[in-house]
């Protein structure tokens, strides 16, 4: 054991040395230093809002997307950020507060982006995955569906689609489901 | 008789420990000091699972006699078949008290104490006490804690204050043993990039086209669950859970005439099982125990720093140094002790910390365990965070708190522990 202290002592981590000492204070987690690097490094344009209900707690938070083109204009969609301790070895948890008619997102507020599951990597980062989801507002895939129904009407009637989209969007029904409003 | 009988018992053990070999090191005196070191050794085993099993039983067998073993589960009888200390009867009891009481049992003039709960309920106090820290784990997120925790106790003054730790993994075949000294070696932290995340299935493959049953039971699992049962917390312990997944999961199955959906397979998908063998449990423990013995006694050099084992095809084994990682957010960047004036508001703490030579940081942010102090981005929490520049320290941190600091002009953290002057 000795040993391996004078080891250390070799190594010569003088400047650390005064670090370790003295009373322990709970300690910024890796993830929480990851997301505050994360957070300053976004780059959100006039179409992106992030609200914090508790300042103090950057792991929680709300994304609003409102896109300025594209058939979704208008509208302000609601994402709640959920980051874990693992964070970046596992993705954020992400999902619309909102009940919208999207092909990509499901009634129950589920996304599929890739990046948010099964290509998620610790090298991404919270950008890349805002800017995946402003994606999916331009424009919107048909061939990976979680809303089948809305897919089938993308990919069939793109026109009907667009109409489904902004009733949808004003709080309408569609296909027998009533939408959240999402223009105010 | 007795005497005699002690003395047999470890004749082989004893003829390592009185007589140097040519690998011994140099400075090491063999003989009863060092049997007595060994015996008066406190360790903890992390895990009494399928290879915590195999290491309390080869550390007993080893000499160590005080010995302490952590695990918050319960026997459960898919663990019958390779976790050898329990039996039947033991259905349901705390494993870490079975196990405990079983090797006592069997190894005379061991003592090992159990705590049935999360290595998480314990203190830096409780883990001061041991001597080396061995893990059978079986999740990442365990590791890194008990690892953080490790690095965290390292107090420069105090040698005592170093836990070398070694953890031993398996997934089927595969399984790897590595020492770290923490501070001193690269820690688990700056070998995470090592582990293959478990592969996930797209979300829509799942919601749309299942093609495995496997892919039912995720639907099962993710979709339907959350859709009828929203107010539930699902618990992948109970077994009515458990059942009511296996029953969606075999409604949807039969719907895309997918063969295959088991009750053990719904277990297994759900709760993430990753196949245990036996034997892949046993080579890993014997070589995160010799390691422990080595360790204690000094009487041969200890794994330097990283054994794999592949034994899937074939055998393969490979032992590498593992290096530290300099941006490693454990190990990497301890924090550096800052005096400050505790009346000092925080704008001037950032301006002055632009004026340190090792920093020089432009745009901080900066943020306590439990306080964000200031960000300077999203726009939104600049606002929530501003009216913090103003505040003295004291009124945003305690005496001696750690800060940790990003700064867009440099890739790695800072960490400073603020002691008022």
């Amino acid at each position: 054991m000795l040993k391996i202290w004078s080891m250390k002592q070799q190594q010569q981590q003088a400047e650390n040395a005064e670090g370790a000492a003295g009373k322990k204070k709970k300690k910024v987690t890796a993830a929480q230093l990851r997301v505050q690097r994360d957070l300053q490094e976004l780059t959100l344009g006039s179409t992106m809002k992030m609200t914090f209900p508790n300042p103090d707690d950057i792991l929680n938070f709300i994304l609003v997307i409102s896109p300025d083109e594209g058939m979704y204009k208008g509208g302000h969609f609601h994402f709640s950020f959920s980051v874990n301790q693992n964070f970046p070895h596992d993705p954020p948890k992400v999902k619309c507060t909102q009940k919208i008619y999207h092909p990509n997102i499901d009634l129950e507020g589920n996304v599929c982006l890739n990046i948010l599951r099964e290509d998620w990597k610790p090298v991404l980062n919270l950008n890349a995955v805002i800017v995946g989801l402003q994606f999916l507002f331009l424009e919107p895939n048909a061939s990976d569906p979680l809303n089948k129904d809305a897919a089938e009407d993308l990919r069939g009637n793109r026109e009907g689609f667009k109409r489904n989209v902004r009733g949808a969007m004003q709080g309408g029904m569609v296909r027998g489901v009533k939408f959240d409003d999402v223009l105010r | 008789m007795a005497a005699i009988d002690q003395k047999l018992r470890w004749k082989h053990l004893y003829n390592v420990l009185t007589r140097s070999g040519p690998f011994s090191d140099e400075d090491w005196v063999p003989g009863p000091e060092t049997i007595n070191t060994l015996e008066s050794s406190k360790v903890l085993v992390i895990g009494a699972g399928g290879l915590g099993c195999e290491i309390l039983k080869n550390l007993a067998l080893s000499g160590f006699k005080d010995i302490h073993v952590i695990d918050m589960d319960t026997i459960d009888i898919s663990n019958l078949n390779r976790q050898f200390l329990f039996r039947q009867s033991d259905i349901g009891k705390p494993k870490a008290e079975v196990a405990a009481a079983f090797v006592e049992k069997r190894v005379k003039g061991v003592k090992i104490t159990p705590y049935v709960g999360k290595i998480q309920d314990k203190d830096e106090d409780y883990y001061m006490q041991f001597k080396i820290v061995v893990c059978g784990l079986d999740s990442i997120e365990a590791r890194r804690w008990i690892n953080s925790t490790l690095v965290g106790m390292v107090d420069f003054e105090n040698p005592e204050s170093l836990k070398p730790l070694i953890d031993g993994g398996t997934e089927g075949f595969k399984g790897q043993a590595r020492v770290i000294l923490p501070t001193l070696s690269s820690c688990i932290e700056c070998q995470l990039d090592m582990h293959a995340p478990r592969p996930a299935v797209p979300l829509c493959t799942i919601a749309t086209i299942p093609r495995q049953p496997q892919h039912c039971i995720e639907w099962a699992h993710q979709i339907a669950w959350q859709e009828q049962r929203k107010d539930d917390t699902f618990d992948s312990d109970d077994l009515e859970h458990i059942g009511w997944i296996y029953n969606a999961a075999l409604a949807r199955a039969r719907q895309f005439q997918i063969p295959g959906v088991t009750f053990q397979m719904t277990q297994g998908v759900v709760k993430n099982i990753i196949p245990a063998i036996a034997s892949t449990n046993a080579v890993i423990a014997a070589a995160t125990t010799s390691e422990a013995l080595k360790i204690a006694t000094s009487c041969n050099p200890y794994l330097e720093n990283y054994m794999m084992y592949a034994g899937e095809e074939g055998v393969y084994t490979y032992t590498f140094e593992a290096e530290k990682k300099p941006d490693c957010p454990v190990c990497g960047n301890l924090a550096r002790a800052m005096t400050v004036d505790p009346n000092m508001t925080l704008e001037a703490f950032i301006e002055a910390l632009g004026e340190r030579p090792e920093a020089q940081l432009k745009k901080p942010s900066m943020r306590t365990e439990e306080k964000t102090l200031y960000q300077r981005f999203p726009p939104q929490l600049e606002e929530q965070t501003r009216s913090n520049l103003k505040l003295k320290l004291s009124d945003l941190i305690a005496d001696g708190q750690e800060i940790a600091v990003s700064d867009p002009a440099y890739t790695i953290d800072f960490r400073y522990r603020l002691d008022f002057s």
